[in-house]
């Protein structure tokens, strides 16, 4: 038994009171990470400080860096040289990172960014919840691409979608946004750690030989640093073979429309939501994150009434056809969240119904209470 | 390998299929292509056991893409902290960074700094043209004081970086500076940074005739070999010179050699500790 | 013997300017790509310190043994 198996084994089916931050960390744990580069940045410190912790005891390596820009550059290297590799910060440090995030979809580096998210712009309400950067997930770094971020609404999905992200990651050779909050960081709740065997883990996928790497497949397979492929690595446009060409149309066109397509083409294998009561629904509640928590209580408070329950475990790539189903179905769909209408301005274009946002800003998270009301009133309930 | 007789040796480091070099006529980057691949033959390294990082601008291109190994080309400034994951990750490789001056002072500065203070296994190529080549000769944080630039046309008034100075104040195992005419030194010292244990360093000043010789009227790569030539002073000989008399100056040779732990070493020292102690 | 290839060299005669004892000259011919290459004219002196070949930015100087 090695000694990640060794230390896991000592984890596996126990219940645990955790915070968010701290069971991200198992997860990652659980899907094979030995590699994590930080910068310390609330409301997602405690993530660094468990993984200086704990990394060491399965033989990983946890460094903090002098910023956010050179932890997701020693993440990004340290995955080209064969480690599962994470990084995790908030607003103004994920804001730094985005040029090497562009780095990491353009090479396909597989590896995993954690934001919880916290109150901006700038500076902001450091210590305070938003879930104000799903935009800038999706559209941070300069350029056509496409992104994968999930968003975790407990404790125990802090967890599972931690192990999620990882084998999206490597499934699809593409970085993963971990798009938590701050609310959800640091709550603390039960934690309930399954059997190892239960975990499923994605493996690289490693190239023969005489494969290329950067193309030829719709996901190529990979190579390491120190195999003998001498492979060549580069934001730059690039052949299949990793050689630089910047100016062929052609070249370009089929890279960055691959690269697209790989996550477009697979969105519903990707895609995840919860759905609830929407069976007979004329009215939902679309919500993700830890307003998906107070929304479904709303739901709940109003089950005399037809309306149903949408959650959305994946922001991205957005779950299009789950929505546009939703929208054919009921006559409103009301989104609360902690911004001013990022995910409600997406649903809009795949819907033909009233779409209604109940938007809250200042680092206070909706009650129950707020949502239930306001819906009431709108709905004249 | 099958060696052509009739090519220069050291071709058989390269992916010859992308030469000639893009490198303008007369460039010191295509010397210290030579001067790198020269000293990892000499060292009868295998280049398997070698990764070159770099990052953006003309001297990024050295080993990217004409080296035959394992390369990062990575954004502008980051090639050192990428370069970290690597050590860390893969410690009994050579990881070698070359970048320029612009990409490893300016933007980068700070991992440059870093990297030094925690004395990580990697080799830094440092080559400094005295300028943002690349993107057209705008001053840099090397420019001498005085000199007009794309981006100060009347005069760069800011004074430049003793860039070796800092990086082995910041405490790396070995500094070193040459310029692209001392090649057999260049090439001795490239060895010995290689390797050293430990944060090693290469100042190397280089020309870029085509955008920064044209502000100083030199506008070859002969005409600015031969003032490097004409104007450095051996690291020795400058100990007993005064500020005075060493403006204007290269001093060359070997700046610092100390034998500090290294980073990834301890690490593993480290995590062999703990994990002892977590499994009893 | 000094060999250059004539694919590679740019012309910058860096080699011809800094050879220690003036074995090479540049030659008044462009080549095919509208460079003037170095040539040997008296190859007798060179000392085969190989200075040309480890200066030459295009590795299109070299000594052979011969
Ligand atoms: C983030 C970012 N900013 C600016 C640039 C544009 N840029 C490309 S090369 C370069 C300068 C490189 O100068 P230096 O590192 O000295 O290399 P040289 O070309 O002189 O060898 C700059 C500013 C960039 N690529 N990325
Ligand atoms: S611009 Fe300057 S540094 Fe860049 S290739 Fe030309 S001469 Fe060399
Ligand atoms: S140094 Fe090299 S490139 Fe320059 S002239 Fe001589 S052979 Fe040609
Ligand atoms: S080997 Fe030395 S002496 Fe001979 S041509 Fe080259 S530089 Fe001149
Ligand atoms: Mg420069």
């Amino acid at each position: 038994m090695d000694i990640r198996e060794k230390y896991l084994k000592n984890y596996e089916n126990k219940t645990i009171f955790s915070l968010g931050n701290e069971a991200v960390v198992y997860g990652a744990l659980f899907a094979g990470c030995n590699f994590f580069a930080g910068y310390p940045i609330t409301p997602s410190s405690e993530i660094a400080k468990v993984m200086a912790r704990e990394l060491p005891k399965v033989d990983g390596y946890c460094l903090q860096m002098e910023d956010e820009i050179a932890s997701i550059a020693a993440v990004i290297g340290a995955s080209w040289s064969g480690a599962k590799a994470m990084t995790a910060t908030s607003g103004p440090g994920f804001s730094l990172m985005m040029e090497n995030i562009g780095y990491a979809v353009m090479t396909e580096t597989p590896c995993v960014i954690v934001n919880v998210q916290r109150s901006g712009p700038s500076t902001g309400q450091a210590t305070k919840p938003a879930q104000g950067d799903i935009m800038q997930a999706r559209w941070g770094t300069h350029g056509d691409h496409e992104i994968i971020a999930l968003s975790p609404s407990s404790v125990q999905e802090c967890f599972d979608l931690a192990i999620e992200c990882f084998n999206l990651a490597e499934r699809y050779r593409t970085p993963v946004i971990f798009l938590m909050d701050g609310e959800i960081a640091h709550l603390r709740e039960k934690l309930v750690i399954p059997p190892l065997k239960n975990i499923h883990v994605v493996e690289r996928k490693k190239a023969k030989a005489e494969e290329n790497i950067f193309g030829g497949k719709l996901v190529p397979p990979m190579s390491e640093i120190g195999e003998g492929k001498f492979i060549h690595v580069t934001g730059s446009t690039h052949k299949e073979d990793g050689m630089r060409d910047i100016e062929s149309q052609l070249v370009h066109d089929t890279l960055v429309r691959r690269l697209y397509a790989k996550v477009d083409q697979n969105r519903e294998k990707i895609v995840k939501t919860e759905e609830r009561f929407l069976e007979d629904a004329k009215t939902a509640v679309v919500a993700y994150g830890a307003t998906a928590r107070p929304a479904f209580g709303a739901v709940l408070k109003m089950r005399n009434k037809k309306i149903g329950f949408m959650r959305l475990i994946t922001i991205w790539p957005f779950p299009k056809k789950q929505i546009m189903r939703l929208g054919e179905k009921v006559e409103r769909i009301y989104v609360p969240e902690l911004n001013l209408g990022q995910v409600s301005r997406e649903i809009e274009r795949f819907v033909n119904c009233e779409v209604v946002p109940i938007s809250k800003i200042g680092g206070i998270p909706h009650t129950v209470d707020e949502i239930y009301h306001f819906i009431k009133e709108k709905e004249q309930w | 390998m099958v060696i052509d007789k009739q090519e220069q040796r050291m071709i058989k480091y390269l992916r010859r299929e992308v030469l000639p070099t893009t490198f303008c006529q007369g460039c010191g980057c295509g010397t210290i292509l030579n001067a790198y691949v020269k000293a990892l033959d000499d060292l009868e390294i295998d280049p398997r056991e070698v990764v070159s990082v770099t990052g953006i601008g003309c001297s990024s291109w050295i080993p990217s893409p004409n080296f035959h190994g394992d390369t990062l080309h990575t954004t502008h400034g980051r090639a050192i902290a990428f370069a970290t994951g690597v050590k860390v990750m893969k410690p009994d490789m050579k990881v070698v960074v070359i970048a320029g001056d612009g990409d490893l002072i300016g933007i980068g500065g700070n991992h440059l700094m870093h990297a030094a203070r925690r004395n990580i296994g990697v080799t830094v190529f440092l080559v400094n043209n005295f300028v943002y080549g690349m993107t057209g000769g705008q001053s840099s944080p090397t420019t001498p004081m005085g000199i007009p630039t794309a981006s100060s046309p009347y005069k760069n008034i800011e004074s430049p970086f003793n860039i070796a100075e800092v990086v082995s104040a910041c405490g790396a195992n070995y500094v070193a500076r040459w310029t692209t005419y001392h090649v057999f030194s260049l090439v001795d010292s490239m060895k010995h940074a290689i390797q050293k244990k430990g944060f090693s360093f290469v100042e190397i000043i280089s020309q870029c005739p085509m955008n920064y010789g044209r502000y100083v009227k030199r506008r070859t790569g002969v005409e600015l070999l031969q003032y490097f030539k004409e104007n450095s002073i051996n690291v020795e000989k400058a100990k007993d010179m005064s500020e005075d008399e060493l403006n204007g100056k290269f001093v060359v040779g070997e700046l610092i050699e100390r034998n500090r732990r290294e980073f990834t070493e301890q690490l593993r020292v480290l995590n062999k500790k703990i994990i002892q102690k977590n499994l009893g | 013997m000094i060999k250059i290839n004539e694919k590679l060299c740019k012309g910058c005669s860096i080699c011809v300017y800094f050879c220690p004892v003036g074995v090479l000259k540049t030659s008044e011919k462009l080549n095919r790509k509208g460079y003037f290459l170095p040539t040997p004219v008296r190859e007798d002196k060179c000392t085969k310190c190989r200075f040309c070949e480890q200066i030459c930015p295009e590795f299109a100087i070299h000594i052979t043994d011969e």
